[in-house]
């Protein structure tokens, strides 16, 4: 084994932050490419329409660098980068739905949604028994079927690994209320992924 | 001991390792003892690893050649106006 010859400097966000501040655009590119992956697979999870996301990741990247100097540090870059990009893709959502009359950050919260209807154990580890385009399908129905409010508190946190207190910050929401999406948003997951992967022949009375 | 329902409510945070170790012993008693929340508890574990082992797929070539040119536009544009001089002197 070999030691590489160069060695690439680590990334330094806020290092690159102020850089970028101090009208160093190539610092700015470098942060554009080392989070454009990332924002780009969120715009997609939640607006779930390939061209709505090309969209939101150049509108996310353009206010960013246009509102640059607005950016504090009180936060981390990169949470100021996803409140954008989730406003953005909300936006599209919006503008898709021909029905504008319900919020799309304010789910009618009746608690019935807290609910187990699948219990069964699960068949060989999926990602074994299907290829990575199949699982990929079959995960991206289940978040689909998310209401929006649910899905993007699923995506920032279970996909994008933000923190509770991140995903509050991005989402400009109480950290109970991004709690109580979260269980939702699981248990529904859970559910949906359940029919698809229980084992076959297993059913709930056996646990009855 | 916990009921059913009330472990499904603190279920989220037992996954994330956020409860506190009282209520995280009170959790796991339910779970080793409720054959169905064991399950539930198991499933939903599985659903959060499946979901992290998900890729982020580069951006397409085209897409990220858009968002460059859109980008270096904004740049220059910027540039230009920090360069042009102050009006109403």
């Amino acid at each position: 084994m070999s030691l590489p010859t160069t060695i690439a400097p680590p990334f330094d966000e806020a290092e690159l932050v102020a850089k970028a501040k101090a009208g160093d655009s190539g610092a700015f590119s470098d942060l554009v490419e080392h989070y454009e992956r990332r924002v780009f697979r969120m715009a997609k999870q939640i607006t779930q329409n390939e061209e709505d996301a090309e969209d939101v990741l150049q509108e996310t990247f353009l206010k960013a660098y246009s509102h640059l100097e607005d950016f504090q540090g009180n936060s981390k870059f990169y949470t100021w980068l996803v409140r954008i990009a989730v406003n953005e893709a909300l936006m599209k959502l919006r503008k898709r739905r021909s029905d504008k009359t319900v919020p799309l950050d304010d789910p009618i919260d009746t608690g019935e949604d807290v609910v187990v209807r699948e219990i069964a154990v699960w068949d060989d580890d999926p990602e074994q028994k299907y290829s990575r385009e199949e699982l990929g399908e079959i995960l991206n129905e289940a978040i689909q079927s998310l209401k929006p409010a649910y899905r993007t508190v699923f995506v920032l946190r279970d996909i994008e690994e933000l923190s509770i207190e991140e995903t509050s910050e991005a989402l400009g929401l109480s950290i109970s209320a991004v709690k109580s999406r979260l269980l939702r948003a699981r248990l529904q997951l859970r559910e949906k992924l359940t029919r698809q992967f229980r084992r076959k022949g297993d059913d709930a009375l056996a646990y009855l | 001991m916990l009921t059913c329902k009330q472990f499904l409510q603190e279920l989220s945070d037992f996954l994330d390792e956020s409860v506190d170790p009282a209520l995280r012993a009170e959790v796991e008693r339910h779970v080793n003892q409720c054959p169905n929340c064991w399950v539930v508890c198991d499933t939903a574990r599985k659903t959060l690893k499946v979901f992290k082992g998900m890729d982020a797929h580069a951006v397409p070539e085209h897409v990220q050649r858009k968002l460059l040119s859109a980008l270096e536009k904004a740049i220059a544009d910027k540039k230009g106006v920090d360069a042009s001089p102050p009006v109403g002197h």
